[in-house]
């Protein structure tokens, strides 16, 4: 899996500048067949999602395990491997885009409902707003797909668990015999 | 003969697993000059090999062959293709174990005289008790390397003990101590000292912590007379006219088959497979698979009534850091049917990475309560909780209609909690959370089962061949050189982690086979 860095040759006149509210809504730039963040300095190239679909899927996986240390980045490359999936498995590709699109007639009915308008789900500014939608869909083939791999894909990343205060492994250090593992004095 | 063996040889003992039951009857035939073959389904990783990253361990290690599960526990929703966390590799499920080594307290012996008639649970008194196990459980821990016993000093606490140690002593509990661990407290047996790692789930790198692997395997192997055949994953066990078992049928790491003769056969490959296998090896002469007259293959399963507590406090921890288990509260382990169950638990420390944290901590569970606990992650100590589970006839192992690699039915796992089951979880939850509240928790989290770590019961022992499967040998009823060898043979579950029982029925197990081999009885 790899984030590509943002791509200083991609035409700006060819993004779409999302009119969202959620905080990452509003930084992400789509492309045709891209998904930049230009303020973070990261996009990625897609090769089976709609970047839409996409830029949906990640604030939706903030969404179902929000950490607030945690920078986008992280959600993104744990959704990529969905976009991975789905250029070989047109099912998958499928149930993901349905999925998507789904989620955005529902957050427009409750956009409406609540006088914001009728956008998607990243026009939805506030995270209640949006757990309740998930919420509803939580026993859901495509939920339960994006869970089930988030789980995995976002906290077996190294790279966000010096932000847990999580260490791994020690043995290469010798352990953690001479390195803490009974340091604590507050008990 | 010396080892490697041909598949002709029909003098051989067989044994199909590696792990606790298997890896240690190995060596302890071969030590006697029997001539042995272990065979074993997963490869052979040493353990420098060992990767000290929790899924990338588990993709390593973990038996991931097709299982399917049924019953009203979670883990048949939350982990429906895995209901077992059990190893395929040489070594087996001791790679991965974390090394609590306690032995059954006497009433645990007599379940069914001691607890009485408890509806819906088909409990049995095992046919052996603690006086005639005393000398096995001794030779047991000598091998292991059992701390607090021959001698060998405790491991030192580490802060999830700490923790754990200071709430259970303001509750007024007075059994707590870092356990009895298989793990080296001071270099011992060739093997160092444990370097509080902290990742005894994934194999130890150091092997301070016992595990068949490099102990009893190559200890085996030195005398010639043992040969681990890894990547030989057993399909079927044969038998002649006679009703006398002839040898196995394996498929080796390229899917050839083959079929190595024995004159004894001896099956230890945990409590799924092992029945598995017997009901896999149905024949018109054993309509309903072997040692099975009874009915009882399968049936029994048990896997401990178990749960978790984790808690978070304002200060750090830092609880992965060392040992992964090596802390007990053993006042709850007692028989007291005042608390509303029979039998009792034990509470024991544990510690996993965030990776297995997030997986674990709540199945299922997501959004901001899910996260708020993972954020304080550093801040966290936690406790698992093992305790005696009911035996139940219809929690069971059977023939699924999915198929495995090879086109085998694979195997169901059935499971549902007894209500007694539940009654103690719930006693356990409460008295944990209590621990933690003492030393001034600011959250608790009463954490569900994970996938089974102890399997037990699929073949019980049983003094009567219409109870059970084996004797109090470990010798099926109605096979003579056919036997048991792992924690399938379990009549009851007891509250103690299992591994230093099988290891012990396994050293007294050698010792019959020796015998009846030489009478010429098998
Ligand atoms: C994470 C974890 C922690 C644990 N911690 C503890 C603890 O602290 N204390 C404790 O007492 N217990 C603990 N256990 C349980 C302990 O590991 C088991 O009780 C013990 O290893 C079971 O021994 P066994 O011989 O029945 O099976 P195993 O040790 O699982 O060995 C079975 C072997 O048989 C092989 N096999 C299966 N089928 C076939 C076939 N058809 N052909 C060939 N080979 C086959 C398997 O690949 C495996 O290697 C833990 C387990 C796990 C997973
Ligand atoms: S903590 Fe000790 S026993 Fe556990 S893996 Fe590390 S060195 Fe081995």
């Amino acid at each position: 899996m790899k984030i590509d860095t943002l791509n200083q040759g991609v035409n700006r006149r060819d993004f779409l500048a999302a009119s969202g509210k959620t905080a990452l809504g509003a930084a992400m730039v789509v492309g045709a067949g891209t998904l930049v963040v230009p303020s973070q300095g990261w996009g990625m190239e897609l090769k089976s999602l709609k970047p839409e679909t996409m830029a949906t899927m990640i604030q939706m996986a903030r969404d179902i395990y929000p950490h607030d240390r945690v920078a986008d980045k992280y959600y993104a490359k744990a959704m990529r491997a969905h976009d991975d999936t789905g250029a070989g498995d047109a099912d998958t590709l499928a149930m993901l885009e349905d999925g998507v699109a789904e989620l955005n007639a529902r957050a427009g009915k409750v956009g409406m409902e609540k006088g914001y308008g009728s956008g998607g789900y990243l026009d939805l500014g506030w995270e209640a707003d949006r757990v309740a939608i998930l919420r509803d869909i939580e026993d859901s083939g495509f939920f339960q797909a994006m869970r089930g791999s988030l789980v995995v894909g976002l906290y077996n990343q190294k790279a966000i668990w010096p932000l847990f205060g999580y260490e791994g492994a020690s043995a290469h250090l010798g352990g953690y015999v001479e390195r803490g593992f009974d340091d604590i004095d507050w008990v | 003969m010396a080892a490697p063996y041909d598949l002709n040889d029909d003098s051989v003992v067989v044994i199909i697993g590696s792990g606790a039951g298997g890896g240690t009857l190995g060596n302890e035939l071969a030590q006697k000059g029997i001539d042995t073959v272990i065979l074993e389904a997963g490869g052979r990783h040493e353990a420098e090999e060992f990767i000290n990253d929790e899924w990338a361990s588990f993709g390593q290690l973990a038996w991931l062959d097709k299982r399917t599960t049924s019953g009203d526990w979670r883990v048949a929703k939350d982990f429906s293709g895995l209901p077992a966390w059990i190893v395929k590799a040489v070594g087996g499920s001791t790679t991965h174990w974390a090394g609590a080594s306690l032995r059954f307290q006497e009433h645990e012996w007599k379940a069914k005289t001691n607890y009485g008639d408890v509806e819906g649970a088909s409990l049995l008194d095992w046919p052996i008790d603690g006086e005639e196990m005393a000398p096995y459980y001794a030779k047991a821990e000598d091998k292991m390397g059992v701390t607090n016993t021959n001698g060998i000093p405790p491991l030192p606490g580490n802060n999830n003990y700490k923790v754990f140690e200071a709430g259970a002593k303001k509750l007024g509990y007075e059994r707590v101590h870092t356990g009895n661990m298989a793990i080296n407290s001071q270099d011992r047996d060739g093997r160092t000292s444990c370097q509080q790692s902290g990742f005894c789930f994934q194999g130890c790198k150091f092997s301070a912590k016992w595990s068949t692997l490099y102990t009893e395997i190559p200890k085996g192997e030195a005398t010639g007379k043992l040969e681990v055949r890894a990547n030989a994953h057993v399909l079927q066990i044969q038998h002649d006219d006679s009703g006398k078992v002839t040898g196995v049928l394996y498929a080796d790491k390229d899917g050839n088959q083959h079929v190595q003769k024995a004159r004894v056969v001896a099956v230890a490959g945990n409590s799924i497979e092992s029945p598995r296998l017997l009901l896999n090896s149905e024949t018109s002469m054993f309509k309903d698979g072997l040692a099975n007259s009874s009915g009882m293959v399968g049936k029994n399963y048990m896997r401990h009534m178990t749960a978790s507590v984790y808690a978070v406090f304002d200060k750090p921890v830092n609880f992965y850091r060392g040992t992964t288990m090596a802390g007990i509260v053993q006042d709850e382990s007692r028989h007291d049917p005042s608390r509303g169950f029979v039998g009792g638990y034990e509470m024991e420390t544990l510690a996993l990475g965030l990776p297995f944290m997030a997986a674990f901590l709540n199945p299922g569970g997501w959004g901001r309560e899910f996260t708020s606990a993972l954020d304080m992650y550093d801040h966290m100590a936690g406790m698992w909780i093992v305790g005696e589970d009911m035996p139940q006839e219809s929690n069971a192992i059977t023939l699924s209609d999915a198929k495995d690699q090879y086109g085998l039915p694979a195997p169901n796992v059935h499971f549902s909690d007894h209500a007694n089951d539940v009654a103690m979880r719930n006693h356990a939850w409460r008295q944990g959370t209590a621990i933690y509240d003492a030393v001034g928790a600011t959250a608790t989290y009463p954490t569900p089962p994970y996938p089974s770590t102890h399997n037990l019961g699929t073949n019980r022992m049983s003094a009567d061949a219409k109870d059970g499967v084996v004797n109090k040998w470990g010798q099926t009823h109605d096979i003579a050189n056919l036997f048991v060898s792992d924690g399938s043979q379990f009549t009851t579950g007891a509250a103690e982690n299992p591994t230093l029982t099988i290891v012990s029925l396994a050293i007294r197990q050698a010792d019959y086979i020796a015998e009846q081999m030489s009478q010429k009885n098998i």
